[in-house]
């Protein structure tokens, strides 16, 4: 067992593994492990009263009701736009192909602020959307723009290399068997986008569950209205209840590993669909 | 008269293929797309234009010659400055490790990688006060010798090594392992050193990925916020990085000077999104020329 990957002529294993052990441990995973050291000198009472507390539970429902919706939203946008970006010509197609990573490159507290300012009651679609009596800046709807915001390139960057590796043959099958366009769609297309759809759905999920940035110039971040759970946290380290705070991302750390087990799940499913020929 | 040859000729090409829709409906759903990122990506890009011009260029660039924010722009500039190098050796090596070597726990080791990418930001600043902060395992011995992490400089460059750490590795990892290391190992059998056959095989290999990997790394660091603002401790013009003073002006109702900041790192963010494109690109054309 020792001298595994010494097998190879190539030099440098010892070296750059050990490294990158060490770096990974000291930055990340001792840090990490702190938590819940830190979260076990607390006692299980005082541990389940902070997570289940009203205005905790106020925080998980949005976050995670926002979040679901969100990834929901961007689950349809996101085929759509894939879609569109692979299947069709139009004037600035590479310019909006870039464009989509966008949410990748901009800070989120430019994206916040951005975004307040689009859909406030004054902003360039908010002053639409007040006359009909939708108010989105200051509400829970605010905080679901935002995360779409944030989660928009996933579906569509996972979706789009499967439909452009799509065979084209299998579609002309179906058409020559008698299918219409719309269940060649569903009954051909759809299956094979599934593995992909959903890992981009899933790690669209993850990355608004734990946004802070751009939700808290749009929320308003009102207790038990649109407060979401980092926001709470923050809100407890700002009070020095540094155990509350510890608690709080115990809770998150938990929910964020099993999406990152269900996602790397998700991923060889999809490779195992999606081999490349 | 019977129809022309021309016209004959024309007449199938119009009609509908049957591996693609209606005219009305490709036109449909492309404006449907187009609508969705208008609402999305453009408007919010557009106004931070909008906002920080809305009086014009004289308030834009004193907002921007400010003492208090070009003091943001050196800590950010710091703050990457050492993030970006760091992660650059580590992403590197893990690649190497990962990419040209077998051993148990691979999988386990990539999955570690990826971690600090589900992690919350706020998360991710709090693990570092737990550490360092004044109630912290290591806070009484760091005071005790008068050296300061949390609402100072180190904490801030922590809480971005942390949030930047996996994206270097993460793109060449896959792009080193497609590779393989038959390149390398024909180098080392003909005689080059280790080092060598990094520098002239691997390296001319992986550049593309390479550059790609920084530039994302390098448009998070400078952006980060959440991490960083849990450190910082919002000290005016020591600990606060141009992301938190955008915070603290936009909380000040000073809205000019907010977006006017805010454009500065949406310029940067345009920056990124076209380098990143134009090395897709060229990745693109290198592959096609292969094949």
């Amino acid at each position: 067992m020792l001298n595994v990957g010494q097998r190879s002529v190539l030099p440098g294993f010892r070296l750059t593994l050990g490294c990158t052990l060490m770096y990974l441990s000291l930055l990340v995973l001792i840090p990490l492990a702190g938590i819940f050291v830190k979260s076990s000198t607390l006692t299980w009472e005082a541990f389940w009263s902070t997570v289940t507390d009203a205005r905790a539970l106020a925080s998980y429902r949005l976050s995670f009701g926002a979040s679901l919706f969100a990834a929901a939203i961007n689950l349809f946008g996101g085929l759509l736009v894939a879609w569109v970006l692979v299947r069709y010509e139009f004037w600035g197609k590479r310019f909006v192909d870039a464009l989509v990573d966008l949410p990748f490159a901009l800070p989120t507290a430019v994206a916040g602020i951005a975004l307040t300012a689009v859909y406030s009651g004054n902003g360039w679609v908010g002053r639409w959307l007040e006359p009909m009596g939708v108010k989105v800046a200051f509400t829970p709807l605010g905080v679901l723009v935002a995360l779409t915001f944030i989660g928009l390139p996933f579906v569509v960057r996972t979706v789009q290399p499967v439909l452009e590796d799509l065979d084209l043959e299998i579609e002309e099958a179906a058409a020559s068997l008698g299918a219409n366009r719309w269940q060649t769609f569903c009954r051909v297309l759809l299956p094979v986008l599934v593995p992909s759809l959903l890992t981009g759905f899933a790690l669209a999920f993850a990355r608004a569950l734990g946004e802070y940035g751009s939700v808290v110039f749009i929320s308003g971040n009102m207790p038990m209205q649109t407060e979401i759970t980092p926001l709470l946290i923050m809100t407890k380290l700002e009070q020095y209840d540094y155990a509350g705070a510890t608690a709080l991302a115990v809770v998150m750390l938990v929910v964020a590993f099993c999406l990152l087990l269900t996602i790397n799940l998700l991923q060889s499913w999809g490779s195992r669909h999606h081999a490349p020929a | 008269m019977g129809p022309s040859p021309t016209n004959r000729a024309i007449r199938p090409a119009r009609r509908h293929r049957p591996t693609t829709e209606p005219l009305w409906v490709r036109r449909l759903l492309t404006g449907a797309a187009l609508v969705f990122l208008a609402l999305f990506l453009v408007m919010p890009l557009a106004s931070v234009f909008a906002h920080a011009l809305a009086r014009g260029f004289g308030p834009y660039f004193s907002a921007l010659a400010d003492p208090e924010t070009l003091r943001a722009i050196r800590l950010t500039l710091i703050a990457a400055g050492i993030a970006v190098p760091l992660n650059l050796v580590f992403g590197v090596a893990a690649a190497w490790a990962i990419a040209k070597f077998d051993f148990p726990g691979k999988q386990l080791l990539i999955t570690l990688i990826d971690l600090p990418f589900s992690v919350s930001p706020v998360i991710a600043g709090l693990i570092f006060v737990l550490m360092f902060g004044a109630q912290g395992w290591l806070g009484p011995w760091l005071s005790d010798r008068d050296i300061q992490i949390i609402f100072a400089v180190p904490g801030i460059v922590l809480a971005t090594l942390f949030v930047t750490f996996p994206f270097v590795a993460r793109e060449l990892i896959p792009l080193m392992q497609a590779q393989g290391r038959s390149e390398e190992e024909a180098a080392l059998v003909l005689g080059a050193s280790g080092w060598k056959t990094w520098w002239r095989v691997t390296l001319p290999n992986i550049k593309w990925g390479l550059l790609y990997g920084v530039i994302l790394c390098n448009a998070r660091a400078m952006g980060e916020f959440g991490a960083v603002s849990v450190v910082s401790g919002h000290i005016r013009g020591e600990t606060v990085t141009l992301p938190l003073h955008i915070e603290i002006l936009y909380n000040e109702y000073n809205f000019v000077a907010a977006f006017a900041v805010a454009s500065l790192l949406t310029l940067l963010a345009l920056v990124t999104l076209v380098l990143k494109t134009w090395v897709e690109w060229r990745n693109r054309a290198l592959h096609g020329a292969e094949n």
